[in-house]
């Protein structure tokens, strides 16, 4: 039985409801703070899966709702940017069960590269999108989703972001959604072959579909309105629903749960008669600039109020036009690698040959930070390979030779592997060194399996990608794998000899992540027979 | 608001319990039957960095953030990162830092953090049972004897020994 109350977060409310609605399949990539969702997806007896990468993730779930599934796709905000490009077509081609992906924001970039504000995919894809402002929403809103999704055979954004997912309210779980039909596959060549003849007329379909949720949204959709009062009028969306209502008790505020199509005619009489109309959001001015362009005159938010997170009291100060400089944040201790955490030798060795280090996302960012300062690039998953051949293939010479991309084994396995396809088409004249740190887990965000591990999401053994195997399939004949904490000294030596050699080199630096070291022991015990 | 709210910040380093400690505050609360948001980042913040997560409870919660400068509370488990936190105290709100288990001996330095929390619970109307569950739920059973022996010495270190103020 499942109790009245819970206490949630909101990425376990998310899985909570999609294990609720029977959903078939979930599928993601790790990404803070998407995580959870797929973890406690599975912990409650749902069938969840890592992808290696966002755009395979969306990919199996487009399957899994054309073969009339409900699916549930996790990922962090850049993780939309790896899979737009299915998104985008699967806009078109639309579903026959449910498909919802969620895009889990970041802004103020608690854990992430850049804060992009993903309700602009909303708009650039035609995928309706919906914003929960607790765990309640976040409930409500993925069984809405799976029926929006069902109702207009549509895929659906559920837009979280980091206070949302990581934020415990409470939370009362409603009655199921009614099951769905068995999975089952019906031909259906022009609505999901997307050559140009095909994908015309579904473009057409497509805008039909929105315009009919958009009336929908106009007459029943979600929505909560608070307060009474016509001096302050304030639309927000997300989270930032629950700090306006308690920066400005006196304001009535209006919350669109779904901002895309926006509720436009229901904001416009809720704002109707008001002295003050302000919208209240994170990141982009989404919304102000929707309502503009529906000729609402809105108050948006001052420019600065763009960047990082609201709170209570940030929007006090946006309510107040206050745009002095903000008090600097205390000087909070920097995260730092691992005491004995393997990934510390290759960085020592990296800084002492002043090699220009091509980086990546993971744990080993850190390489940044003193006592190391050994990273000099940082783009996004994969970009260490790419980046290091593009500043080879232009650099003089002499800084060229001193060039190293240094990338993690599930990053390598997200978006690694065409850069080393790369190297193999596209060879620089003086060689190049890619380091592969691989600590046996995804360890930045919580030690989740990868294919390189040969362990599902759930711990359990299946198909296992060598990298070594990999590598030289591709014909890169120098690749060695060493543990570089066994023998600092001869594994910076052995640096040292790679970049000397002027050629293609592979280094896979192997030695389990110190925090999750004894969890993969017991793994592999219950791997044996 | 802030009249029917009490607000909680659990602050210190990425590995010290801040999570733990702020899990168990809102567990409790909620097994009173209080509204309860509780907020925190995890992330890049888990590799040693500082950590602050937020508990508040009451009637009813609205966002699930301690506005700056608003906690009643601010329970802070590592020494060095009072002064860093100080400002997100009200004027005339409770510091609850290692300081105030000074000459109590704990079995174990991890239990630090629930330690505190017997401390801090002894100034909340939350029910010493609902503080027990919440432990108990958040800790694996090895560790529970522990754990309610730390609480314990907490609350007496606070003069709340036996559950009566």
């Amino acid at each position: 039985m499942v109790p009245q109350r819970q206490l949630l977060s909101g990425d376990e409310a998310v899985a909570l409801a999609a294990f609720d609605a029977g959903v078939r399949l979930g599928a993601g990539y790790p990404g803070t703070p998407s995580t959870e969702i797929l973890e406690y997806f599975a912990q409650l007896g749902g069938r969840a899966q890592w992808s290696p990468n966002e755009k395979v993730a969306l990919e199996v779930g487009i399957g899994a709702a054309f073969a009339r599934a409900r699916a549930l796709v996790t990922m962090k905000h850049v993780g939309l940017n790896v899979a737009a490009d299915p998104l985008f077509t699967a806009a078109y081609t639309g579903v026959s069960g449910a498909l919802v992906i969620v895009s889990a924001d970041d802004p103020g970039m608690a854990s992430s590269q850049n804060e992009q504000d993903n309700r602009r995919f909303a708009a650039a894809a035609g995928v309706p999108m919906l914003e929960p402002a607790d765990s309640q929403d976040a409930y409500d809103y993925t069984l809405l989703a799976i029926e929006v999704s069902e109702r207009w055979s549509i895929p659906v954004l559920l837009r979280m972001t980091t206070r949302v997912c990581h934020s415990k309210t409470v939370v009362r779980p409603r009655a199921a959604l009614p099951a769905p039909p068995e999975p089952d596959f019906v031909r259906d060549i022009r609505g999901r072959v997307m050559i140009p003849s095909n994908a015309r007329p579904a473009h057409r379909r497509l805008r039909a579909k929105l315009a009919a949720i958009a009336r929908w949204n106009e007459a029943e959709g979600p929505r909560r309105v608070t307060g009474q009062g016509r001096r302050l009028r304030i639309v927000a969306s997300g989270v930032a629903f629950a700090h306006a209502r308690e920066a400005a008790p006196e304001a009535a505020v209006f919350q669109p749960g779904m901002t895309y199509p926006l509720p436009v005619e229901a904001i416009r009489g809720f704002l109707d008669g008001a002295a003050r109309r302000v919208v209240i959001e994170e990141g982009d001015p989404c919304l102000a600039e929707a309502l503009r362009a529906e000729g609402i005159a809105v108050e948006a938010k001052p420019e600065m109020y763009r960047f990082g997170e609201l709170d209570v009291a940030r929007i006090r100060r946006i309510l107040a036009g206050d745009t002095e400089p903000e008090p600097a944040p205390a000087p909070a201790t920097p995260p730092r690698l691992c005491p004995g955490c393997p990934h510390r030798a290759v960085f020592e060795a990296l800084r002492d040959l002043d090699c220009i280090v091509s980086g990546d996302i993971g744990c080993y960012s850190l390489g940044v930070l003193p006592p190391f300062e050994a990273m000099d690039t940082l783009v996004c998953m994969g970009a260490a390979v790419g980046v290091g051949l593009g500043m080879r293939a232009t650099l003089p010479a002499e800084q060229a030779r001193r060039v190293v991309s240094v990338i993690g084994d599930s990053t390598f396995v997200h978006s690694g592997i065409t850069g080393l396809v790369e190297m193999v088409y596209n060879p620089p004249s003086t060689g190049h060194l890619v380091l592969i740190l691989d600590n046996g887990t995804t360890a930045m965000t919580g030690m989740q399996e990868h294919p390189g591990t040969g362990r599902t999401l759930d711990h359990r053994p299946t198909g296992k990608v060598s990298f070594e195997d990999l590598a030289r399939a591709l014909g890169i004949s120098d690749v060695l794998v060493v543990d570089p904490t066994v023998n600092p000294a001869g594994f910076r030596e052995l640096v040292r000899e790679r970049l000397a050699a002027g050629r293609l080199s592979v280094i896979i630096a192997r030695r389990n992540c110190l925090l999750a070291a004894g969890r993969i022991k017991e793994y592999e015990k219950c791997d044996e027979p | 608001m802030s009249r029917s709210v009490t607000n909680i910040v659990v602050a210190g380093l990425g590995g010290q319990g801040v999570l733990k400690a702020s899990d168990i505050a809102a567990e409790a609360a909620f097994r009173s039957g209080r509204d309860v948001k509780k907020s925190e980042l995890h992330g890049m913040s888990q590799r040693g960095g500082s950590v602050t997560s937020d508990v508040r409870y009451g009637a009813e919660v609205l966002s699930p953030m301690v506005p700056a400068g608003e906690a009643d509370f601010l329970v802070v488990l590592d020494a060095d990162q009072v002064e860093i936190n100080l400002p997100l105290l009200r004027p005339g709100g409770m510091l609850i830092d290692p300081a105030r288990l000074e000459g109590v001996r704990l079995a174990s330095r991890k239990s630090l953090n629930v330690a505190l929390l017997g401390v801090l619970s002894v100034s909340l109307d939350l029910p010493e049972t609902a503080w027990r569950e919440a432990i108990a739920t958040h800790l694996p059973e090895r560790l529970h004897a522990a754990n309610f022996a730390a609480f314990e010495a907490g609350r007496a270190a606070a003069g709340g020994h036996g559950g009566s103020r």
